[in-house]
């Protein structure tokens, strides 16, 4: 059996890859899978404990954040192809209009 | 009598706004919708006067419902004579302002009338209010009436204007709704008391308030009131008010509005304030007489006449406040009839600047001069209402003046001579920023083309001016009709402020805690 | 009949209401003229009833108040619109009515034409209503209504040619003129009521009766008495034209001739005295101020007197003698001479009524023509006005036996024998320059050759203006015979009858007895030859040269230029207070202090809090993962908070 803790540094690694990602690409689907990335190492966190704790809700959560992340994705790339359409570009340093 | 003839009157004009806006077909029908309440009003107020009784020492025309019991607030209103003076004042001066504004108002009529009549309501509640959570209510509703009249129907730099007096007055009143808290809150501290707002009962617990704290509040209504006065340095509000608001604002923000100020003194400050009533009273009588002074002088050398009317409102109501922080019967007597007076006055100036202004587009004195031989019935006007605002014996002004003046010489409190030596000064300068102004205005002989076609007053503005004349020249002659009314409830201020001098009232040196 | 003393005032009060309401609508000028004068002659003969009456009454009982209605009252503090009668006030209304009477039928036909015809009589009646108000107050506070009221229609009268030049130092307008008076007056206004409070503050009331009754028991040399007198001197200095505060009086004239005769000769101005008088039981509980009064006096007359010498201007000339003989009147009061300054306001009425009357009649004729250098020669052209005022300057200069020789030499013989040598020189070289200035001004109206332009037909004055001016004329011969001391054997009647007025005062002072009648011989003799001295030079250099002011200029030199130019007076007024208070208000008070420091802290605080706001934007990047960044950085100080503490 393997121990819980490396399921968690495992989510953590992949946790913080997402966060650095979000934080330093520029290009909108890079940090939209990124941001995938950070919900999924969730997940992973919550299966494990799941299993480890033997309760079930752990892993219904997930499919909630499953389904969350499904329609995030949906409405997400569509915003990001309408702004692509708009701007001709998916760079986010390009996108700053909402400032002062 | 009516019964409940003070809700009517408070709710009257607020009715009126309501039929006013139902009545928007057409401009005249929304001018008279609005005339015919505020004449209602005024009629039903003189009820007021005359089934006020003087001997009863108690609040008069009382109402109470409670309105939001988890805080103990509750719809509180009543007169004593000092109140019923203003609101009379008050249900007086609206319809003269609807009426001037008869033709000079024409963009959106119906909403400068129906504000008109809101402010009314406000301002009538302001001065019947006895909880203090309601008069903070009625406070703060006067602002938004009157951000409007100037920011909708005022001058060139109306935005400047109305935000200038929006802000001003609204730093003030945040103070005010802290200290208003605060009392409530040091209420329920006190051995089996409970939070309250009710004036009535503040009269009692707050004079016991000990005096650091009681300091504290005394300030943050002082501040308030002061700002609204205006009281010298927090003064400077009013003039860019003034020459900005249309001439119905003027005469409101004069006639009433600046009375808020002194009302709240009395009845906030030395009703439930008297031992820092005592500890401040040569402190705001200094500002008072500087006030006079400055006012005075600074609107000697104003070129713009209305901007002249609007600091020597600064001057006049540092009479005012000498009287209040005299603590004397006769300043405080002074003082209430100086704040009808400079509602008249003022009132009747700021009317009369409004008609020439209505003519020639122009408040510059410099563009003037020979109006007397042009215009000679508004020249008279004039003259009698100039000849008021300075204090000449036998009309309205003197009286005020002359009895703020001999009860602070002999005040206790103040114990000096000296402020009102500097005060009386006031009294020369009054004439010659006045008079040199009507000299360069009316006499002479023009100094513009543009004069030769003035037409002199309509019987419409006649009509305005006359009855404001009449008063002027009652008060002066026979000013018992008024200080008769006022006599025992200001006798019982200044009675109040005495015994805490005595030591018969002392405040609790700890503060009590649960 | 005292009770109806208040139909005195009344009657000028209704007069006021018809023409200030209908005058513009009768078209009738006489109507008009009629009416106003009505008003005061049936306010004359109610007052003469009343004087009939005290005659028959006992000499103790001849004062008597009668109330009206509580006017003001607070607290304390009463004061009611009650009228006290006494032998003081009736005298005072007698003149203020009598020939307050005259110049107004005098009027009718001076203003005869003029676009404000009703609005003159209006004021007309406004005045006599202040000024009876003035002298027959039970109290301060009524008096002071009548005392601004005075001021008020000298203001309205003074201004009354609104759009009429009249240059002065800085002054453009008669307006200008009319603002200098109300505010000259205002000044010592300010000093009467700070007076009022001290009184109130010292006896609990401001009617006379209690405060003369509380000031029985005080001390001689008081303290409080001597700043409430003094205060309420300095009112009088204003309303009475004495230095420092006379300075609106010559300027005054820019207002109609008739004005100058009621208003700034007759009545008003004698305000001051009648106040001082008045209140001669204070003063006499006070004996420094009793000596400022009388050295303000003193030097008041002189210094007038000396100007008045070298104006050309016949109004300006009567203006500074009317300061002149004003500032007898103080000298009188000053040394304890009540009864003499009274007496010397009434004789003055007359003749200096009757002078500007004459003057106004011969204003009239030259058709506006004021300068008397540009006159001479009128006498055979307006007989009645030449002799009349001739008979006035002699009164004036103090020939007996006519009204002025008695009372200017009870004042000189009082301020010697009660006073000092001094005052008696200065009073006594006044009186030199009085008779000298008054008879250069005769002699250069009325005698030698005709001087004026050709285009003028000078005509003698209708019989509404001569009739007053005879009438006015034979009071000021006869006038002072109510006042023939007793070393010439007269009765002195008008001592007698003010006696009890002054009983108080006098008991206080506890003057000497006089000096032997040889002495006061000895003054009388030197009084009447100064006046035959000044009478003779004045004729006699402007008979034989009607320009000797020029020679008298180019010898003199510096001097003459400081008479003509009043001492410039009114310059170092300006330039010292005036002048330094507009431009400080303006530059300082206004531009600077209201504008700049509180205005700009207020706007100040309004841009400080804009310019932080506008600073703090910048976070604002609009770069959504500068916000993340953030978010992750607060989570890791709450989570490292969270682990570490």
């Amino acid at each position: 059996m393997i121990p819980v803790h490396y399921y968690l540094i495992l989510s953590a690694v992949m946790f913080i890859t997402g966060v650095v990602g979000v934080l330093t690409r520029r290009n909108a689907i890079i940090i939209f899978m990124c941001i995938e990335l950070m919900l999924n190492s969730v997940n992973l966190t919550f299966v494990a404990f799941s299993s480890y704790l033997g309760n079930e809700a752990g892993q219904m959560f997930v499919f909630f954040v499953m389904a969350v992340a499904a329609a995030e994705a949906a409405v997400g790339l569509a915003i990001v192809i309408a702004l692509f359409r708009n701007k001709q570009t998916v760079n986010i340093n390009e996108v700053n209009i909402l400032k002062w | 009598m009516i019964p409940h003839v003070l809700n009517f009157i408070l709710f009257l004009p607020l009715i009126g706004a309501a039929a006013v806006l139902l009545a928007r077909r057409s401009d005249n029908a929304v001018r008279w919708t609005g005339l015919l309440f505020s004449l209602i009003t005024f009629v039903i107020s003189l009820l007021l006067y005359f089934e006020y009784d003087p001997a009863n020492p108690a609040m008069q025309f009382v109402e109470k419902v409670s309105w939001i019991p988890s805080l103990n607030v509750s719809y509180h209103i009543g007169l004593d004579g000092i109140s019923m003076l203003l609101v009379v004042l008050t249900t007086f001066l609206t319809p003269i302002v609807l009426i001037s504004s008869w033709k000079s108002v024409q963009k959106q009529t119906a909403a400068y009338v129906a504000l008109m009549l809101v402010l009314e309501t406000a301002m009538i509640g302001v001065f019947s209010s006895l909880d203090t959570f309601l008069f903070y209510v009625f406070w703060e509703l006067i602002l938004i009436p009157m951000y409007f009249i100037i920011g909708i129907w005022g001058g060139k730099e109306r935005i400047y204007a109305t935000v200038k007096f929006f802000i001003f007055t609204m730093v003030g009143s945040l103070l005010m709704l802290i200290a208003i808290i605060w009392l409530g809150y040091y209420a329920s501290t006190l051995p089996g008391g409970v939070f309250t707002t009710d004036i009535t009962q503040l009269f009692d617990i707050a004079p016991t308030i000990p005096l650091n704290i009681q300091a504290w509040m005394f300030g943050a209504f002082a501040l308030s009131f002061l700002i609204k006065v205006p009281a010298f340095p927090l003064h400077t509000w009013l003039p860019d008010a003034h020459v900005q608001a249309p001439t119905g604002g003027s005469v409101i923000l004069a006639g009433v509005l600046l009375k808020m100020g002194t009302y709240g003194l009395i009845r906030f400050n030395l009703q439930l304030f008297p031992q820092s009533t005592l500890e401040f009273a040569s402190l705001l009588s200094v500002l008072g007489v500087i006030g006079i002074i400055y006012g005075a002088l600074v609107s000697m050398v104003q070129k713009d006449v209305k901007k002249l009317v609007a600091y020597s409102s600064v001057s006049h109501m540092g009479f005012i406040l000498l009287g209040i922080f005299g603590v004397t019967v006769q300043g405080l007597q002074g003082g209430l009839i100086q704040m009808l007076n400079h509602g008249l006055s003022t009132g009747a100036l700021f009317l009369i600047v409004g008609m020439i202004y209505d003519r020639r587009h122009t408040r510059m004195i410099e563009e003037f001069g020979g109006l007397a031989r042009q215009i000679p019935v508004f020249s008279t006007f004039f003259l009698i209402v100039t000849l008021s605002s300075i204090g000449l014996p036998g009309l309205n002004g003197f009286i005020g003046e002359f009895l703020v003046l001999i009860g602070s010489f002999q005040s206790q409190v103040l114990g000096s001579i000296w402020y009102v030596v500097f005060a009386s000064t006031g009294v020369v300068f009054a004439a010659v920023y006045m008079l040199w102004m009507f000299q360069r205005v009316v006499f002479g002989e023009s100094r513009s083309p543009e004069n030769a076609k003035l037409v002199d007053l309509s019987a419409r503005e006649i009509g305005l001016l006359l009855p404001i004349v009449l008063f002027i020249v009652w008060i002066g002659v026979y000013p018992s009709t008024f200080l008769s009314k006022s006599e025992s409830s200001v006798q019982r201020v200044v009675e109040k402020i005495e015994q805490v001098q005595r030591g018969e009232i002392f405040t609790t040196s700890v503060s009590p805690s649960k | 009949m005292y009770q109806y003393v208040g139909l005195i005032v009344l009657f000028p009060l209704i007069g006021l209401f018809i023409n200030g309401f209908f005058g513009r609508k009768i078209k009738n000028e006489t109507l008009v003229g009629m009416i106003g004068s009505a008003a005061v002659g049936l306010s004359f003969l109610v007052a003469a009833g009343i004087f009939v009456e005290m005659l028959g009454m006992p000499e103790d009982g001849r004062s008597h108040v009668v109330t009206l209605f509580t006017w003001i009252a607070a607290g304390s503090f009463k004061v009611s619109a009650a009228y006290q009668i006494d032998q003081l006030s009736i005298l005072m209304t007698l003149v203020v009515t009598g020939v307050g009477f005259l110049i107004h039928v005098y009027s009718i036909g001076y203003m005869h034409g003029d676009r404000g015809f009703w609005r003159f009589f209006t004021y007309l009646n406004l005045f006599i209503f202040a000024m009876l108000n003035l002298v027959l107050a039970d109290n301060y506070l009524l008096m002071f209504l009548g005392w601004e009221g005075v001021g008020l229609c000298s203001y309205l009268l003074i201004g009354f040619w609104y759009d009429k030049k009249f240059p002065g130092t800085g002054i453009t307008w008669t307006g200008d003129a009319a603002n200098k008076a109300f505010w000259v007056n205002r000044i010592g206004d300010f000093a009467f009521m700070i007076g009022m409070f001290l009184i109130f503050r010292e006896f609990g009331s401001l009617t006379f009766r209690e405060v003369m009754g509380g000031a029985e028991t005080l001390a001689v040399g008081n303290n409080t008495m001597f700043w409430i007198t003094l205060l309420l001197f300095i009112g009088a200095t204003g309303k009475s034209a004495q230095i420092p505060l006379f300075i609106w009086l010559p300027d005054a004239m820019a207002g109609p001739t008739p004005v100058s005769a009621l208003i700034h000769a007759a009545t008003m101005v004698t305000a001051g005295v009648y106040m001082v008088a008045r209140n001669s039981a204070l003063y006499a509980l006070a004996p420094t101020t009793m000596m400022i009064v009388a050295i303000v006096g003193a030097l008041t007359a002189i210094m007038a007197a000396s100007i008045g010498i070298a104006q050309n201007d016949i109004k300006k000339v009567l203006a500074y003698s009317t300061v002149s003989q004003l500032g007898y009147m103080f000298l009188a009061l000053g040394v304890g001479a009540f009864t003499a300054g009274i007496f010397h306001v009434m004789t003055h009425a007359f003749f200096k009524a009757c002078l500007f009357l004459g003057s106004g009649s011969v204003i009239h004729a030259m058709h506006e023509e004021q300068d008397i250098r540009h006159m001479g020669g009128l006498k055979k052209v307006m007989p009645k006005t030449y002799w009349t005022f001739l008979i006035s300057s002699f009164a004036i200069a103090g020939f007996p036996p006519l009204s002025g020789f008695f009372s200017k030499d009870e004042i000189l013989w009082k301020a010697f024998s009660d006073g000092s040598l001094v005052l008696w020189i200065i009073g006594a070289s006044a009186a030199l320059m009085t008779a000298f200035y008054m008879f250069r001004m005769v002699t250069l109206t009325f005698e030698g050759e005709p001087r004026w332009a050709k285009d003028k037909h000078p005509h003698e004055s209708p019989a509404t203006m001569t009739i007053p001016l005879i009438v006015l004329a034979g009071l000021a011969i006869l006038g002072g015979f109510v006042g023939i001391p007793a070393v010439l054997g007269g009765g002195n009647a008008i001592e007698h009858w003010l006696h009890p007025v002054f009983a108080q005062a006098h008991h206080t002072m506890a003057l000497s007895e006089h000096s032997s009648h040889t002495t006061e011989y000895l003054m009388m003799g030197i009084s009447v030859v100064i006046a035959v001295t000044g009478f003779w030079f004045g004729r006699r250099m402007f008979l034989a040269d009607p320009e000797a002011d020029k020679r008298i200029a180019a010898k003199t030199g510096f001097l003459y230029r400081l008479l003509s130019n009043k001492y410039y007076v009114d310059e170092i007024y300006n330039g010292s207070v005036v002048r330094p208070l507009v431009r400080t208000s303006e530059s300082f008070l206004y531009r600077v202090f209201d504008v700049r420091i509180i205005d700009g802290a207020v706007n100040g605080l309004a841009k400080t809090t804009g310019w932080v706001s506008a600073m703090m934007r910048y976070v604002q990047t609009g770069v959504v993962q500068n916000y993340a960044a953030l978010v992750v950085l607060g989570l890791v100080v709450v989570l490292g908070l969270l682990i570490f503490s």
